[in-house]
């Protein structure tokens, strides 16, 4: 059976060029990076040179401007807290978007308990922020606004430039959870003057258990740790440097860099195609989240009379994976807090299913989806209830 | 004889092959995320990371759901030290540790001073121990953790913490133990040494960077609270969230394992060739002196110091061995070793200190190239040092201590 995996918002495959770049640093030059002996300096240099690869895929003018942490959520947590404990002398109000990954919600809902103050800004049928909210919710207290741009259930893409300029009017840094983003869309952090941004390497052909924050040149004086403990990464986040994961996610930016454009292209292709597809050969389905400018790979589609969960687990008996809702939130039967947002309703909301396509999707694992996919749906719904 | 040879393993160890080779179809085919609970790659994925639960709580004598997962002993150690005291602040104000801790511990610490809870930083002797009876003392009924490493990683003294563990469960409070030095590598029971909380690093282990763990106990009736460090997603029951590191924890798992199956014969191993490297050293030298407790010491850890020297120049200068003075984490800057200090060293002979960490493919005869190159590069040395000559002629006091 022919096995097809559309999750990659969930987590995507290593690209085996990443693999392979990381693994002399398992078996040969496998020292501590803070160590001065060759060992160790050999993985220093590779530690630097895998920050420079990050730099270039998303515009920053500086590797240094780069914090490798263990992940996207580690950025994000550091983005945000170290940015808020940092300033709280300055201000103790956080403006955020009601359709954020539970990362930033869940982050943000810490700090309401530590005695910030937090606005979640509304947003329209596609999930995307008003500027003009976004003024009138700014405060003189006002510290962080932190917006996620390609937003993991939907694929939207916000209208950055407009926000960074109402913040920046105000005097406030913007921090961009950019997780589902990178390595997805061009990102350029000097160009839009973001001033924080979090990436996973995961998401898009790196390896988990490593991702970055880039921090603004000037920022990073006014945040706070979270690891305390060695002198790595400036100071910014102690602990042993994960050298192989470091040099694959480096490898797997500098891939990214090279062809990011033709694999947006190639993405919106096969994602066009899987969603008009799906679209010409079942009746009652709504694409969630169209019609704004969204994620090259992300479809988000609701089927009526059908319960997303059901499906799910039907397509995975065919060697499909695909998923419902952010598979980050460990919280079952929550509805999506995100399609919420959006006005849909909870009927739609529990019908809809995320195909997410990546660096190792092909036209024949659409076409086994345009396969199966009518009559799995077609099954459902004549033994559900709903119809 | 492969060189540089490796005398560092407390800074960090080689992975071992069996143990890339478990990680291997982690990074490639089986690449799914454990918290997707809808298709077949999720679900090996998340057996996978049980497995390795079972793995590392197996070695410790833990439950496989006291296990968790978190991106190395840093994290662990800030988790332990920061989650417990920000969640028991209404209960007490007060932590209790010691001066030679690894910084992940100290600066833990530090940053809660900051937000208003005090520490006591108890001294050690000159041989880097903690008294049980200091700790007794230092309990206050504002008291709501106690954290002292299982082993120092500049110079292997193993801590009384069995002993310790009993001064500090007979009044109720939390026990917290860096054991990153020891896991694997010593016996290490959470039962025997009545520990709450016990930080391990799978790169120390010969396990990949990037992952360890975080035991706690499952107490009763209430569970242990812990504010965590990371939110988002609510992994790992909520204290650290994140999408899990399955490689790596895969091969913490597979590390751990290994570790539990050759650590008594190994250990055993280890120690009769530190005490050879010892041995052939103070043969060739003399005013050399072995840092940390004699025997109550690490199998693998050789810590000396060779009066009239730098050690930064030994070390520069013995480009056919790898090792380090002071800890890793510190050796960027010229700090001298606060864990010497504590022990009552001065900072010459602080200065003069150079640490060798043996490892599980350490061979006899790389001890043995070691200790010659050792004594001839610090005789070299010697022959230029005004300090040498002063100490030979009874001008300079002898140690400092």
């Amino acid at each position: 059976m022919r096995r097809v995996y559309l999750d990659y918002n969930a987590t995507a495959p290593l690209l085996p060029e990443a693999l392979e770049a990381a693994s002399p640093y398992y078996m040969s030059v496998w020292g501590n990076a803070s160590s001065i002996h060759r060992q160790g300096r050999e993985a220093r240099m590779a530690v630097d040179e895998a920050r420079m690869q990050v730099a270039r895929l998303i515009g920053a003018p500086n590797a240094l401007d780069i914090v490798f942490t263990s992940g996207g959520t580690e950025a994000v947590n550091l983005a945000i807290r170290g940015y808020a404990h940092g300033s709280r002398s300055r201000g103790r109000h956080i403006i955020t978007t009601r359709v954020e990954h539970p990362a930033v919600l869940d982050t943000c809902r810490a700090l309401e308990r530590c005695g910030f103050e937090l606005t979640y800004l509304p947003v329209d049928d596609l999930g995307r922020v008003d500027p003009e909210a976004l003024t009138r919710s700014m405060r003189p207290q006002t510290i962080l606004l932190t917006v996620i741009h390609g937003n993991h259930e939907v694929g939207t893409l916000q209208p950055l430039a407009e926000l960074v300029e109402v913040a920046h009017a105000h005097r406030v840094p913007v921090h961009v959870d950019a997780v589902q983003a990178v390595g997805r869309v061009p990102i350029d952090v000097l160009a839009s003057g973001v001033d924080l941004l979090s990436l996973a390497g995961h998401k898009f052909g790196g390896p988990k258990g490593v991702g970055a924050l880039y921090i603004r040149d000037g920022l990073g004086t006014t945040m706070q740790a979270i690891l305390h403990g060695g002198h790595q990464e400036r100071e910014r986040r102690a602990g042993t440097e994960d050298v192989p994961n470091i040099v694959a996610l480096g490898r797997a930016c500098a891939w990214m860099s090279q062809r990011l454009a033709d694999e947006g292209k190639r993405l919106t292709r096969l994602r066009d195609h899987l969603e008009a597809g799906v679209l010409s050969r079942i009746s009652a389905v709504r694409p969630l989240g169209k019609g704004g400018e969204r994620l090259p790979n992300t479809v988000n589609l609701s089927f009526a009379g059908v319960k997303g969960e059901a499906l799910v687990f039907n397509l995975d008996l065919l060697g499909i994976a695909v998923s419902t809702g952010a598979s980050c939130s460990s919280r079952q039967g929550v509805p999506s807090q995100v399609l919420e947002a959006m006005g849909v309703s909870q009927e739609e909301s529990e019908g809809s299913v995320r195909f997410s396509l990546g660096w190792g999707t092909t036209d024949e694992d659409i076409e086994r989806v345009l396969d199966v996919l009518p009559s799995t749906v077609e099954r459902l719904r004549r033994l559900s209830p709903l119809s | 004889m492969e060189r540089p040879i490796y005398m560092d393993h407390q800074t960090t160890t080689p992975i071992d092959r069996d143990v890339l080779e478990a990680m291997m179809p982690y990074l490639t085919d089986q690449f799914g995320d454990p918290s997707s609970r809808s298709h077949a790659w999720g679900w090996a994925a998340e057996e996978a990371v049980d497995r390795a639960r079972e793995q590392v709580a197996g070695l410790i004598g833990a439950q496989p759901e006291e296990i968790f997962f978190t991106s190395g002993a840093t994290e662990s150690d800030n988790l332990a030290i920061k989650g417990i005291a920000r969640a028991y602040k209404e209960q007490g104000h007060h932590i209790i540790t010691q001066e030679t801790e690894h910084r992940a511990i100290l600066d833990s610490c530090r940053t809660l001073e900051q937000e208003g809870f005090t520490v006591t930083y108890l001294p050690v002797d000159r041989y880097g121990l903690v008294d049980p009876g200091a700790v007794r003392e230092a309990i206050t009924d504002q008291t709501i953790l106690v954290s002292i490493m299982h082993a120092n990683n500049e110079v292997g003294t193993i801590q009384p913490l069995a002993e310790v563990g009993a001064v500090v469960k007979a009044r109720g409070i939390l026990f917290h133990s860096d054991a990153v030095q020891t896991v694997g590598k010593i016996a290490c029971n959470v039962d025997d040494l009545q520990l709450d909380l016990l930080s391990i690093s799978a790169h120390k282990m010969y396990g990949p960077k990037g992952v360890g763990a975080l035991y706690v106990r499952k107490t009763r009736p209430r569970r242990l609270k812990i504010t965590p460090l990371l939110d988002g997603g609510g992994h790992e029951r909520g204290l650290r969230s994140g999408t899990l590191n399955v490689p790596g924890i895969v091969g913490l798992g597979r590390a751990c394992d290994i570790g539990a199956r050759v650590w008594p014969e190994e250990g055993e191993r280890l120690t009769r060739l530190r005490e050879r490297f010892v041995a052939g050293v103070m043969q060739g030298l003399d005013y050399t002196y072995l840092n940390g407790h004699p025997t109550q010491r690490l199998p693998n850890n050789v810590n000396l110091s060779f009066a009239g020297v730098d050690g930064e120049a030994l070390i520069m200068g013995m480009t056919e061995v790898a090792c380090s003075s002071g800890s890793a984490c510190t050796s960027t800057t010229l700090e001298p070793s606060y864990v010497l200090k504590a022990m009552g060293l001065d900072d010459a002979l602080v200065h003069a200190s150079i640490r060798f960490g043996l490892g599980r493919w350490t061979t006899q005869d790389e001890v043995d190239y070691t200790v010659q190159t050792v004594v001839s590069r610090v005789k070299r040395l010697r022959e230029m040092s005004p300090q040498y000559e002063m100490l030979v002629r009874g001008i300079a006091s002898r140690t400092g201590r």
